[in-house]
Formats: C-alpha cells, structure tokens, sequence
C-alpha cells in the first residue's frame, strides 16, 4: 500500500454514497488509503461578478492553505463553475507535484448541454476528472493515449473517450513518483 | 529523444504568466515567462524558443512593438498576440507584422490547445521542411561520388572552388567516371541550384536533332514538329546547362554553339524571334579536346571559351584504394532496389575485383556488382557470381579503342547482332551504337 493518503475534501452538496464510490476508484487507482472530509467555505469571496464564476486559482490556494500537511494529497470538491482569468472555464486543476487540487461537477452534467441526465455517467466524469488532477500532482503530465485517465480533455466529450484508469507508461511514472 | 516544444509567455498579469505555464507544463512543454517586453528580449538573447505567447497591452513596450523586435532579430518563432481588447486594426496590424494568430483573452480551452496545437504542426512542418531540404542538397551534392583517394579527394575540392562561380566547365574523363556526377554536384553547390540542370547527351542525337534538342522549334519547322518546342537552352534558364559527349558535335554546330555562348540568345530553329537564356555550361568528354583541336576536328575559340575551367575524373584503376568502398555501395543500393537483404562479398572475390584493370570505370564494377546479386544465392558474392573469364574481356588489351571494339563485338554476337537489344545491354542508345559499329567496321 502507498504511504502516501488522499483526502476528498467536499465542497459541494454531494451525497455521501457517491463520495464513496469515487473513493473507492481513487484508493484503487492510487492503490492508498482515501479519506472523505467535508469543509464548510463561504463561496462569495471566489466569485467574479463580471464572469458569473467562480476563481479557480484562489479557490485552489485556499484548499491549499486548508491542508498544509505534504504528505497527504488534497482535492477540493465543487460544484460550481470554476474559471481561471486565462481560460472560459475549467474542470478542475492542480499544483504539479504539490499537495493540492480542485475539481468541479458543474459542467460534467448532461443537462448543462442539453442532454438527458444520467447520474452514472456524471459519477464517471467524477471519478475521471479528480484522478486526473490527483495525478497531476503526482507529477504527472497529460498523455497522448487515447484511453489514459491523464489524456488532456477540454471539453465533455473528451472526457467520454478516456478511462478513469492510467496507461501502463503513467502508471509506471505515478509508481516512481511515489 | 524528442526536443521539446519550448514556449515563452510574454505578460504582465501574474495570473495569467501562472496558468499558461502552468497548462503549458502540464501538456509536456518547455515553458519560460516574462511579465514584460523589456524581460523577453534579454531572455531571447541568450536562446530561441518554438512558439511566443506576447499580451497586446504591456506597461512600456507593447506586444506588436516587442513583435517587430523579435522580427528584426531574425527570430523565426511562431507569435502569438493576446489582448482583452481585440479591434480589428490591431489584429491587421499583428498579422501584418508577422504574427502567427491573433486571440482574444480569456479563451476557451479547446481553442488554447488548437491554437497550441496548429503552431506546432508549423514547426513540424518547417522543420521537416529544412530536413527534407538538407537531405536534398547533401544527396545531390557529393554524396555519389564516393571514395577516399587522393584522387577523388581532389576532385571534390575542385568541385567546391568552381561551384560558386558561373564559369563554364569541361569534364574530362574515360566512359564511366562519373563525369555526369561531378556536374550534378557542381550544379547542386552552386547559385543555380534551386533552378534546372539540363542534360544533353550530344553523342546520341544527329545534327538536326540536336539543333532542335538545343534551340527548341517552331511548329512546322519541319516534317513532324506539329507543335512549337522550347529547347534545351531555354529550359536552363537560370540554371545549368550539361553537354555530355561534346566532342561529338558537328562543325557546323560548333558554330552554332559558340555563337549562343557569346550573345546568350538564340532563335528556336523555324524561327524568327531572338530568345535569350541565362545558363551556365557545364561540358563533359572522354576524348582529348585539346588534341582534336590541334588536328582542327574542334573549333579552338569554342575550346577556350568551354574550358574555363577543367576538372579531371580519374580511371577507376587509378584509384584501386576506392573500389571496395565503391563495392560496398552498389551492393547496398541493388540489394534495396532488389528488396534483397545486405549480403557481403567474399575476400577472394574482392581481390579479384581489385586486381582488374576495369576499362569501363565505375559503370563497368556497377554492372558487375548488379549481375553478381542476381546470379548469387543472395547469401554471400563469392567469385563465382563475377563475370571473370566468361563474357569479360582480358584487362591486358592495350589500347581502349581495341578493347572497346572487341567488347561490342562480343556483346553483338552474344545478341545475334540485334541492334536493339545489344544497345540496352551496353546501355547505350541505337545511334550511338550504329556509330561505333561504323567507326571500328564491325561486321557479322
């Protein structure tokens, strides 16, 4: 088993069964011990008026600030819309090699784009996103594999095509980064 | 290993210079930032990088001003100018300048990693372009012409000296040299390299149709041209005109010729309009020029005004030290063009090689070498695969012209006099065979 824990800070309105079950795929891929915390944040401070968004990069220095401890993994979990002043929007991000991330469920919905909702196919895109920013800050940098849960994916659809799982080439990578 | 794509991001928001690094590292990209023009010319002083990500509106010197700096250095990176307040004159303007795109802030990251991902499809494009453009150059440079005799070695730095000036050259040289190699290289380093080589085997054509080859005709000049033809002179326009054989050419067209070297202009034969071509002659003989000048066969005023410069090919027996060299090289180029696997000649095979006189020069061993693989198991050349004492002729003929006579004779025969295909065997064409037949009386 890895030394090395992963929290799942929730942010969010996000059921308790459905933490667990991306728990479980992050223990897994990971192969170490994942804990699900909850944290209370006034959310008013992060959000920019003009953009009707919420700052991704204040938001993830305040996760940071919130767990200093290096050997532990942190990801803060949203459900709002996250954008940086350089991009429109984003799923989630990371401090490379750093102890921090952040995801956000917002724009992973079905009906953000006009589609059916689907609650399994959400969980997905979940567990997808926040391995990959995990990964991130393993160290790890997006992958050309088509498949590989650490493919760069800037819209929904990419999300689609990966696998909440790691090639065998960052698989490798993530196991010396250990 | 792969180099990697390098980026510098030029702006004054650390939140911005954070987060494209940040995406740029993320993605597998060398990234270095700069909150200012000023900071990225001194970093671009000490290195270049692939793609230039500038902010328009910077405190002191702005984006498209850095962007002319960066033009006037030479610097062939991709720019890429970002503004949050995009009008169409300053996209003009950027684009004008030189700038690969022009992008509104924030973007959307689909369209960031577009963006990333067409500049970097340029600098693949660019790149192979000049690998591409270098294979080029090196395969038509020298890279034929292969050896490491003294002899060679000469000849290759007489090649570099007379390549960068326009003057005319004369080739001498035995059949099978390589005379036509040494022009190619000469054309291949020279000025006119980006423009045509025209070759004209002069041997091969008879007055009439040589006239027609050199200076093109008109329609209905004569019986058959149907249609006006640009000549030979004309088609080297700006390049490298390559007369093989010259020695071959009628008086009368050694007039011709001399007239054209002189005035640069000539009329298509049927013609009535002075066309004027700017070409470099290149010229190539096997016969003593000088010699035929002195005995009148060859004008002496055109002699002087080919032989500008002369470069001398030497006989492949003349450089023995070159020919396991020159094996090794036809064996690997017909084993590929056999799709055969590389196979290697025997040592009792190659001293026999090497102990041949080789009238026929380079052509001679090519021949052989190609034969040998074909006849061979494909394993190993071993003697006898080589054509020693079946169908070559003994080295210890004295005189070219004998040996010549005696190996069409024989290759004549081995054809039962077919014009044609005795032709093809001695890789000749047709007119030039009935020459020689004329000029050593062979008979059936």
């Amino acid at each position: 088993m890895n030394p090395q824990t992963i929290t799942l800070l929730s942010f969010g309105h996000f059921d308790r069964g459905f933490l667990e079950k991306i728990s479980e795929a992050v223990a897994q891929e990971f192969n170490c011990a994942v804990s699900i915390k909850e944290a209370r944040l006034d959310l008013t401070g992060f959000f920019d008026p003009n953009r009707r968004q919420y700052n991704g990069d204040q938001l993830l220095k305040e996760v940071h600030s919130m767990s200093i401890n290096t050997s532990k993994k942190t990801i803060g979990l949203f459900n709002v819309d996250l954008f940086i002043p350089i991009l429109t929007y984003i799923f989630g991000q990371a401090q490379l090699g750093g102890p921090t991330a952040i995801a956000s469920l917002y724009r992973l919905s079905n009906e953000k784009y006009g589609i059916l909702p689907n609650d399994d196919q959400i969980l997905e895109r979940f567990k997808k996103e926040i391995i990959h920013e995990l990964g991130h800050t393993f160290k790890l940098l997006h992958c050309y594999t088509t498949t590989c849960v650490m493919r760069s994916s800037t819209y929904v659809e990419d999300i689609e095509q990966k696998e909440a799982q790691f090639c065998p080439k960052c698989r490798n990578l993530l196991q010396s980064s250990l | 290993m792969e180099k990697k794509i390098s980026i510098l991001v030029v702006d004054d928001e650390d939140s911005v210079r954070d987060s494209l690094n940040l995406w740029f590292t993320e993605d597998g990209y060398r990234v270095e930032c700069a909150e200012n023009a000023k900071k990225a010319l001194s970093i671009l002083e000490c290195g270049s990088f692939d793609i230039i990500l500038t902010d328009l509106k910077m405190p002191g010197m702005d984006g498209l001003e850095l962007l002319r700096r960066i033009r006037a250095l030479n610097k062939d990176s991709i720019i890429i100018v970002m503004t949050a307040f995009a009008s169409v004159d300053t996209a003009v303007k950027a684009l004008k300048d030189g700038a690969f795109d022009y992008v509104t802030k924030p973007f959307d990251p689909d369209d960031l990693s577009h963006l990333i991902r067409n500049a970097t499809k340029q600098i693949s494009l660019t790149n192979e372009n000049e690998t591409l453009k270098k294979r080029v150059d090196s395969l038509e440079n020298v890279e034929d012409l292969i050896g490491k005799s003294e002899a060679i070695k000469r000849v290759l730095k007489e090649i570099e000296s007379v390549a960068p000036t326009n003057s005319s050259v004369i080739i001498t040289g035995e059949s099978g040299t390589g005379k036509e190699l040494v022009a190619r290289a000469i054309h291949a380093n020279s000025l006119r390299k980006f423009y045509p080589m025209v070759s004209v085997h002069c041997g091969a054509l008879t007055e009439s149709l040589l006239e027609s080859e050199l200076f093109g005709h008109e329609k209905g000049a004569f019986t058959g041209a149907l249609y006006n033809r640009k000549g030979r002179f004309e088609m080297a326009d700006s390049g490298t005109i390559f007369l093989d054989e010259i020695a071959t050419i009628s008086q009368k067209m050694q007039v011709e010729l001399l007239r054209v070297l002189e005035t640069r202009s000539f009329m298509r034969v049927g013609g009535n309009k002075e066309i004027s071509s700017d070409f470099r002659v290149i010229c190539a003989t096997n016969r003593d020029l000088k010699g035929m000048v002195e005995k009148g066969a060859f004008r002496e005023d055109l002699y002087y005004r080919l032989n500008v410069m002369n470069i001398h090919v030497p006989p492949l027996r003349e450089r023995v030290e070159d020919i396991p060299l020159l094996t090794d090289y036809f064996i690997k180029k017909y084993c590929l063009s056999m799709n055969k696997p590389n196979i290697a000649m025997e040592s009792a095979a190659l001293k026999r090689i090497m102990s041949y006189k080789f009238p026929g020069n380079i052509r001679e061993l090519e021949n052989m070498i190609e034969r040998a693989i074909v006849v061979g198991n494909g394993k190993k050349i071993s003697l006898k695969d080589l054509p020693f004492g079946k169908d070559v002729i003994d080295s210890s003929v004295e005189s070219l012209d004998d040996f010549e006579k005696a190996f069409i004779l024989q290759i004549l025969n081995k054809y039962g006099w077919n014009i044609s295909r005795t032709a093809n065997a001695l890789k000749v064409d047709r007119v030039t065979l009935y020459n020689k037949i004329k000029k050593y009386g062979l008979k059936s």
